[in-house]
């Protein structure tokens, strides 16, 4: 259906001085500026600026969006919605700053009385039309930025969370953290194989206290990650298996071929026994402050 | 028995499986279960989504809390239109996979759970239901 947009361009064009404030005040009303993240003058030019492009689109590009007389308006809703995906706006905050444009140009629609009702009907729903499509458009972009957010931020904790660590000469820890997903696998593999590399070490320990479910998948992961470390000449000592887990891998009946120690401590102290090397006190532990004296001597 | 509590999730990817864990472990601690219990429930719950998602093309987990005779527990079922299993009795012995595992996931969970049940029609999918008891 095409329909002459061209009277509604000419209304918001010669209207912008009602539009304008009346559109600014309802999206304040909605809550816009309450969470200080962006200021009434940004809001001010944005909404100006929108307007603009808006009665571009709409004197060239009649009632479809995707016209592409409504490029610009739909790049510049395309940032707006970005950034404000960005500065923590929620979805309908974002939306409203095109579903609140809908009354003041009804309001201007309604007022002029050169137009009959049902050209006045008419273009209130070719309008209608248009700005919930735009409104969608800005909900998509919203929803695309808040993934690409998510996505980053799945990168970063993958980097994040394999560290290897190198405890004493030729002792390299290996503390994993969450799940072991293969993807999560390689990544630590390569990790520690380079290190072991690199410090010439002869044993890693692979701590298991942060993982909360060892499964067979979990399980053979680690398997292989002993496999290929033994392969590359260091021995791999399996520490911070929990009660409960332990258990759990019994019944599921898998076996860690591998020695496995309850702490990371233990598994260190054991380490260093097969690299020749001893933790020994040098002299008796002196009492660490003054406060455990004091109630001694008040329990005399 | 009554059932209090119902939810569904669809296992379509890897992040499902660790969702479905995610699951259990808040279904487990409304049932009261132990640390041990919990522990056990998610991981069985874990092998079966991943066997849901693997072996069965994806599908979709039911988690129930359930409560009989002033008892309260944890049933989950886990149901695929996947190609379904052939020979039942050979896929609950150790060792046994078609694919790349370690052959060890659906005896485990049998062994992880108070309660076991499988159903499977080779072309029209599996259902395996499990449930872990306080």
């Amino acid at each position: 259906m095409a329909v002459n947009t061209g009277n509604v361009a000419e209304l918001v064009g010669s209207n912008e001085q009602t539009i304008l404030p009346e559109w600014i005040e309802l999206q304040k009303k909605a809550g816009s500026l309450q969470t200080g993240r962006i200021t009434e003058n940004e809001l001010a030019s944005q909404s100006r600026e929108f307007l603009h492009l808006l009665r571009d689109g709409l004197s060239r590009g009649g009632s479809e969006v995707s016209n592409s007389a409504y490029g610009p308006a739909k790049q510049m809703l395309a940032d707006v919605s970005r950034s404000r995906a960005l500065q923590g706006f929620s979805p309908s905050e974002t939306a409203t700053f095109v579903f609140s444009l809908k009354q003041p140009i009804f309001n201007v629609l309604n007022r002029n009385t050169t137009l009959s009702p049902a050209q006045a009907a008419e273009l209130t729903w070719s309008v209608t039309l248009l700005l919930d499509e735009l409104g969608l458009y800005t909900l998509e972009v919203f929803q695309k930025s808040r993934e690409e957010v998510i996505v980053r931020q799945q990168r970063e904790i993958a980097e994040l969370s394999t560290p290897v660590v190198k405890l004493w000469d030729g002792i390299l820890a290996l503390p994993l953290i969450g799940t072991l997903d293969s993807q999560r696998t390689q990544v630590v593999m390569e990790n520690l194989l380079q290190t072991v590399v690199e410090t010439e070490a002869e044993i890693a320990i692979i701590d298991i206290t942060g993982v909360p479910t060892v499964d067979t998948l979990t399980a053979q992961h680690l398997l292989k990650t002993v496999a290929a470390a033994r392969l590359m000449g260091a021995d791999c000592i399996i520490s911070g298996i929990r009660p409960q887990i332990a258990q759990t891998m019994v019944h599921l009946g898998v076996e860690l071929n591998v020695i496995s120690k309850a702490t990371l401590a233990d598994a260190l102290a054991l380490a260093l026994e097969r690299t020749g090397r001893a933790v020994t006190r040098l002299k008796k532990a002196t009492p660490a402050s003054g406060q455990n004296k004091m109630s001694a001597e008040k329990g005399q | 028995m009554t059932t209090l509590k119902t939810e569904r999730l669809d296992i379509r990817s890897s992040d499902d499986v660790v969702r479905v864990r995610q699951l259990t472990r808040t279904m487990a601690l409304a049932a009261g279960l132990g640390l041990v219990d919990q522990t056990k429930i998610i991981t069985a719950a874990s092998e079966l989504a991943r066997n849901t998602l693997d072996y069965g093309g994806g599908g979709f987990v039911l988690a129930e809390l359930v409560e009989a005779s002033a008892r309260r527990g944890l049933r989950l079922t886990f149901e695929d239109k996947g190609p379904g299993i052939p020979d039942v009795e050979a896929a609950m012995k150790d060792g046994f996979t078609s694919g790349k595992g370690m052959g060890l996931g659906l005896g485990g969970a049998k062994r992880l759970s108070n309660e076991f049940s499988i159903h499977s029609q080779p072309g029209e999918g599996t259902k395996v239901v499990i449930a872990r008891w306080k």
